[in-house]
């Protein structure tokens, strides 16, 4: 006998996902999902935005690594409440293990949650934690092909950060070529150029930030 | 690592279905599977083995039925499968496309008896 059956296979996690993204609507926070290669610049991105938005907003951090504690201790050094995620192996967070930190946070003491997720450029963006955006975060040394060899992040991201900008002199990537490939895959996304090192563009990237963060404060008021 | 927990879950869909149907014994999983969800059949196999023991999907057959990727180009609406890395339109040679298919995955049903 033939039974249909029709069911997603990733929609366990969708549900959690799902349940995740009420909590966080209970309390007003926006929930960042960043993502990129190892090395792009994800926990220099979080440390630049906590330092440039201390004060203004109640940051929490989530990070997501394979194993260490090496980007958390940096940022419970910048004095921000921050869970370590290992994920032992696994190549990328699933939203179960976004609730069991969620737990552990105080949530009504927060209203942006940046979640770092593992290193890796294929599949983080097939399974969603219950965040209200995608962040992509990739570095100029990494080259301007990526968006024709990773659609699926691509096409998913609402926003692309090209960091490491500075070195545009020292390395062969052509900005013009990769916004062309980003937007060819991806109409609706919005793309920065910012270097972590230097600063450059980082205010564009803390205005998108503010604006969402403006929303979201603006719903939970409703 | 990531076709474990995939594997889990198609586990959990399966045996959840059978149980629905007062089944004793699964004999085959019929999955549908897109080119761009990533996900890899021998790992899927291989933890399949593995997860299935002791269970009435112990002897399941596992089959994969591929989706090749569909874009459609948004400038002037022509569908076409990619060519590797060109994302362009075959037809007017623009790179604005959006994914028709390809992402699916998900079981499709499965034979019981």
């Amino acid at each position: 006998m033939e039974i249909k059956v029709l069911q997603d296979i990733l929609s366990a996690n969708e549900a959690l996902a799902r349940n995740n993204r009420k909590l966080l609507d209970a309390n007003g926070i926006l929930a960042i999902n960043i993502m990129s290669s190892p090395g792009a610049g994800k926990t220099s991105l979080i440390l630049k935005t906590i330092n440039k938005l201390k004060g203004k907003a109640q940051i929490a951090v989530i990070e997501g690594d394979v194993a260490s504690t090496i980007d958390a201790d940096k940022v419970q050094k910048a004095g921000i409440p921050v869970v370590q995620i290992n994920t032992e192996g696994g190549c990328h967070l699933e939203a179960n293990m976004i609730s069991k930190a969620l737990s552990s946070l105080s949530l009504k003491d927060t209203d942006l949650l940046l979640i770092e997720n593992v290193g890796n450029l294929i599949c983080p963006a097939g399974f969603a934690l219950g965040e209200h955006k995608k962040v992509m975060l990739l570095s100029l040394p990494e080259g301007d092909d990526k968006p024709h060899k990773y659609p699926a992040m691509f096409t998913q991201a609402d926003v692309v950060v090209l960091n490491k900008i500075d070195l545009r002199s020292l390395v062969d990537f052509d900005v013009a070529a990769f916004h062309q490939a980003v937007t060819g895959v991806n109409i609706k996304a919005k793309i920065f150029e910012i270097s972590c090192k230097s600063g450059e563009g980082l205010e564009e990237w803390l205005s998108w930030l503010n604006d969402e963060l403006a929303l979201i404060r603006a719903k939970a008021r409703k | 690592m990531h076709e474990l927990s995939i594997t889990q879950n198609i586990l959990d869909i399966t045996l959840e279905k059978a149980k629905e149907a007062g089944a004793n014994k699964v004999i085959k999983i019929n999955l549908t599977i897109g080119e761009l969800s990533g996900i890899v059949d021998d790992c899927v196999q291989f933890y399949f083995d593995f997860l299935n023991k002791d269970t009435i999907a112990a002897q399941a057959e596992l089959s994969f039925h591929h989706l090749p990727t569909q874009l459609r180009c948004r400038n002037c609406n022509a569908i076409f499968s990619p060519n590797n890395l060109d994302w362009s339109c075959p037809n007017c040679r623009k790179q604005q496309a959006e994914i028709v298919s390809g992402r699916e995955c998900y079981v499709d049903s499965i034979e019981v008896e």
